[in-house]
């Protein structure tokens, strides 16, 4: 391992002040992605700037919206009685991740920031054009059962591991970041940048800015919420397809619908021509399978993940059907 | 032969094991723990190349780097003999036969020093293009000359194809098994230390015997200079089953740098250097009359090698004592690719093999419209198969029987896809399990301590199992004597030969030495009084073991699953399982049990987990750690419960035990696979049942 400097800043100020100093600082927080990467070589920071003393973990609600504190373990979120009755999805999607002590140790920030599982990304030895820009790709012909489907590229096919963040999606997100200059304001939408020709281009942060709260405006009346995930096995595994849906209805008629797809692509997928299809419509059978086809109909599956297209398609179909049926 | 006398609190008594608190309070020491003054630690290097040569080894920048005392590589190693297991003659020359082969060793005064030093060392190689692609069309597919560990490759009795021409009803199906990992959960680890000429390492292995054989030969020393120590072992599962790299590089180091070393792998590494169970082809045809009554069975396996060490998995030998038929083939074809290289994993032959037998005989079942259950009954053999000896003891039967009314089969309606929860189809399989009941030579010393104890000396190994305290019970038994009265000692190779905890032979082999032993000992302590240094017997079991009557010895068993899928998703849940075994006497139920439901939590993991994926392109293992490579979790292993029946078999050994190691893994894929064609109408015949082909299957 690389010797590395560790420092203990006093404030969001402070600690963004001492990152920005030093070009190859990363924030420690929980710690569960950043110090495996360590390990694995895929990280290897000059200094530590660790945050977990800087508070910033209060889960509060005011007029109905939500903040999250960015150093919030993923345990204490998920338990939040205003969580649970008020966000429901985001409850789901955090317990349905990692372990139990994982998500005692893991934060509502970092959970957001988790870098790609690929195989390939994970190993130092293999190509990978996101930790080393122009160096190829091998899971388009290699391993590739659980990669994307929606957005890749010939660069890049990884998928962003988070549960969090896909129910995230659904009830429009916005994170607050801690800059040199002050807080500045991000959605979530736009947070994650698309893949393209630079997949080592993640997130819209710059070097130094700290993500200080997320903040989940308030769901639409009688808006109902779930998160569906499966894996390769009950417990302890990354998705292989998951959705969040906050749905919203009027009698028979949907006036808003959000689905937020999970293990299809580099961020948390927003399926908005299924919402777009969807909104004023009374979510028949054949409207809600004629939306996910809609939205999926971009897929670009490889021939071992191309199981994934009926898999999502049935996620978002069961999910709306059992949401949309109980408000009638 | 005759069996051993009980005496309270002995054999068959449920006790927990005798070292527990010890590994319960870390006061149990593992072969990576020893503290030894002086220790050195090294890192293994492995190829990042899927075939090819070592050009250049830079260890000068890595020497440099601080702590760092030593680079071994092929150009600075020792010379090894051959010890007959070619993987274990590491850093002899430049070649590189697979990815994740060693190239070099990074030794340092701290583990973290030897890490980055490892990390940073540049290693250049000559490239050659490697072949992977394991297929039953492989052009360089041949007929190995037996198969592990000294079977016939290819036996047959009577007329197969004219058998098939003549039935009623054929079953021919291609059933697929994947590349799967031996994941103890201590890996591979040695602590060496040189005292002049004598070799001790502390090391993690199956037999430590086993490991002294091969340190003897590797590195040309007497049987006396070398002592091996295998106190506490952290499982094995066949991976530790002979001397693995570890305790080859952690020997060397330290003769050369003369000072202890320590070698511990990385779970990573652990993909490409313990030994897997070779990915299988099992091509499987049936014969039988309308009834069922099978008229051929023809079972051809097809399996993968390295090209550094041929390891032949006995596939279709399950084939060969399972089912009474007149006509059976049994043949085994093997390729030698650029992998790394496929050993022993838990039920090495039976494991594969009895997940094509027995899914095809549910096949059967469905084709001949007769109950699986009832398919077995008719098709019981009254001798084995394919030799025609007798069984020593054949009580399958009774396990069918006494599962199918403990698991509520006889409710069981056979039509697929009739029951739903929910989103769950719901179905329920069975099927058959066997394994070879075997000993081997040992020896056992046994001493009366004048304080009214006695001490066992065996070179027996616990590898998580309760081997200790089972030999514990017996010698209780044999001494006539208390259990808490003796004090077994194992794991140490200065205590003589003794077979390996392998092959589900440890327990017969060493119990066999042991009761010999102490019956010895008690003939001798008539009328004497016992002198301070004790009086000790001691018992070898070759000459005996060799004079064996031929006779057939198998366990068996019967699994019974209840599963749940959700074809949608593809979701395989197992709701309950139940496994009846015939295995002799039980020694400890408490283990035993623990033991069995173990190997049908592996066998859960196998039939719907675990998959080690090749990428071509480089030659590696690709998802090289337990984050990437799935086994069961607590939440995936249901109310999983076993019993069994009564069974004396005064034919095996003294103690009249078969081993469970390996018997309650065989037939669970095909348990779970044949509930999953119940629930679903779809027939899995590749492995694991994972949500992909769940879902591809029904699309």
């Amino acid at each position: 391992m690389r010797p590395f400097a560790y420092a203990r800043p006093t404030d969001a100020a402070d600690a963004v002040e001492q990152a920005s100093r030093n070009p190859d600082a990363r924030y420690l927080a929980g710690g569960t992605n950043l110090v495996d990467l360590m390990k694995l070589r895929i990280e290897s920071p000059d200094l530590l700037v660790d945050v977990t003393g800087l508070g910033l973990d209060a889960v509060e609600e005011s007029d109905g919206v939500l903040r999250i504190g960015a150093l919030a373990r993923n345990s204490d979120v998920a338990a939040d009685r205003v969580v649970r009755e008020r966000f429901a999805a985001v409850s789901q999607a955090l317990l349905s991740g990692a372990s139990g002590q994982l998500r005692n140790a893991a934060t509502a920030g970092g959970n957001v920031l988790q870098r790609t599982r690929c195989a390939y990304f994970t190993d130092v030895s293999k190509p990978c054009n996101k930790r080393h820009p122009g160096s190829g790709c091998p899971a388009r012909v290699g391993e590739h059962h659980n990669l994307a489907i929606l957005g890749a590229s010939e660069q890049c096919i990884a998928t962003h591991p988070s549960d969090f963040a896909v129910a995230l999606a659904a009830y429009d997100a916005r994170l607050e970041v801690q800059t040199a200059d002050g807080i500045r304001d991000v959605a979530l939408a736009d947070f994650y940048l698309p893949v393209g020709d630079s997949p080592d281009q993640e997130v819209a942060l710059q070097h130094g800015e700290l993500i200080t709260a997320i903040v989940l405006p308030a769901p639409p009346p009688s808006a109902r919420a779930a998160y569906r995930k499966v894996r390769e096995r009950a417990s302890y595994a990354f998705a292989i397809g998951s959705v969040a849906v906050v749905v919203a209805m009027d009698g028979d008629t949907v006036v808003e619908v959000r689905v937020a797809l999970g293990a299809v692509a580099s961020m948390p997928w927003r399926a908005r021509r299924t919402e777009d299809m969807l909104r004023g419509t009374t979510a028949s059978p054949e409207e809600i399978a004629a939306a996910a086809d809609a939205e999926l109909s971009s897929a670009a599956p490889l021939p071992h993940n191309a199981y994934k297209v009926p898999l999502l398609r049935h996620l978002i179909v069961s999910t709306l059907s059992e949401l949309t049926e109980v408000g009638r | 032969m005759t069996t051993i006398e009980q005496v309270a609190a002995g054999v068959g008594t449920s006790t927990t094991r005798v070292e527990a608190l010890d590994k319960v309070t870390g006061a149990a020491r593992y072969a990576g723990e020893y503290p030894l003054d002086d220790l050195a630690h090294g890192v293994v290097v492995t190829s990042t190349i899927g075939r090819g040569r070592v050009v250049d080894v830079d260890a000068d920048a890595v020497l440099a780097l601080p702590g760092v005392l030593g680079v071994l590589h092929h150009g600075n190693a020792l010379r090894l003999a051959d010890a007959g297991d070619a993987t274990l003659l590491l850093l002899q020359d430049e070649r590189v036969a697979h990815h994740g082969a060693v190239v070099a060793l990074v030794v340092a005064s701290s583990l973290e020093g030897a890490r980055a030093g490892a990390e940073s060392l540049q290693v250049t190689y000559a490239e050659d293009s490697h072949d992977t692609q394991f297929a039953a069309e492989h052009p360089d597919m041949f007929v190995p000359d037996h198969v592990n560990p000294a079977f016939d490759t290819e036996t047959v009795v009577g007329d197969v194809d004219a058998q098939v021409s003549a039935a009623d009803v054929v079953v021919e199906a291609t059933y697929v098994t994947p590349v799967q990992q031996n994941m103890a959960m201590e890996p591979h680890a040695t602590t060496a230390t040189w005292q002049g000429d004598d070799l001790t390492v502390y090391d993690s292995n199956q037999g430590a015997a086993s490991v002294l054989q091969a340190l003897v030969k590797l590195f040309g020393l007497e049987r006396s200079q070398v002592h091996v120590l295998s106190e506490h072992v952290g499982g094995g599962f066949g991976s530790k089953g002979s001397a693995r790299v570890p305790v080859v590089l952690a020997s060397m180091a330290a003769r050369i740098l003369d000072r202890p070393v320590r070698v511990t792998l990385t779970r990573q590494q652990m993909f490409s250097l313990v030994g897997y169970r070779t990915p299988t082809i099992q091509d499987v045809r049936l014969a039988a009359d309308s009834t069922g009554q099978l008229t051929a069975v023809d079972h051809l396996a097809y399996s993968q090698t390295s090209t550094v060490l041929e390891f032949a998995e006995q596939t279709a030998v399950v084939s060969r004592m399972m089912y009474a038929t007149p006509a059976l083939r049994s043949r085994h074809r093997l390729v030698a690719l650029d992998v790394p290289t496929p050993r022993w994993m838990r039920a090495p032959g039976e494991a594969p093999g009895s997940f094509a037998l027995e899914s095809a005989m549910d096949e059967l079942a469905e084709a001949c419209g007769v109950d699986p259950i009832e398919l077995r009954l008719r098709n019981e053999p009254s001798v084995e198969p394919e030799s025609g000896m007798r069984f020593s003891s054949r009580n399958l039967v009774a396990c069918l029987r006494q599962g199918a009314r403990s698991f509520g089969w006889h409710d069981r309606d056979p039509a697929v896809r009739r029951r739903r929860d929910g989103r769950w189809l719901l179905g329920s399989g069975v099927a058959a399990a066997t394994y070879p009941a075997r000993s081997a030579p040992s020896t056992a010393a046994v001493t009366a301590e004048p304080d009214g104890g006695f001490t066992v000396r065996v070179t027996a190994s616990d590898i998580g199992t309760g081997a200790r305290t089972a030999l514990t019970l017996v010698a209780s038994d044999a001494l006539q004597v208390p259990a808490a009265q003796v004090r077994v000692l194992i794991g140490n190779s200065d205590f003589g030969q003794a077979m390996i905890a392998g092959g589900s032979m440890g327990t017969s082999s060493w119990t066999w030495a042991v009761v010999d032993a102490c019956r010895e000992l008690r003939s001798q302590l008539v009328g004497q009084v016992i002198p301070p240094e004790g009086i000790t017997a001691r018992a070898d079991t070759a000459g005996q073991v060799k004079a064996m009557t031929k006779v057939a010895r198998h366990a068996f068993g019967a699994h019974f699953a209840e599963v749940a899928v959700d074809e949608l998703t593809g979701e395989v849940r197992v709701r309950r399982m139940l496994g009846v075994f015939a295995a002799g006497r039980i020694v400890n139920p408490l283990t035993a049990r623990s033991q069995l439901i173990g190997g049908i939590t592996m066998g859960l993991s196998t039939a719907l987990f675990e998959e080690s994926l090749l990428d071509h392109a480089s030659g590696d293992y690709v998802n090289h750690d337990l984050a990437g490579y799935h086994i069961a979790t607590h939440a995936d292993v249901p109310d999983i419960d076993v019993s069994w029946v009564d069974e004396v078999d005064d034919e095996v050994n003294p103690a009249g035990v078969k081993g469970i190691g390996e018997l309650g893994i065989v037939g669970v894929p095909a348990a779970v696979a044949n509930a999953v064609w119940h629930a679903t109408g779809v027939r899995h015949r590749q492995l694991p049942i994972s949500p992909d082909r769940v879902i591809a299957a029904r699309e």
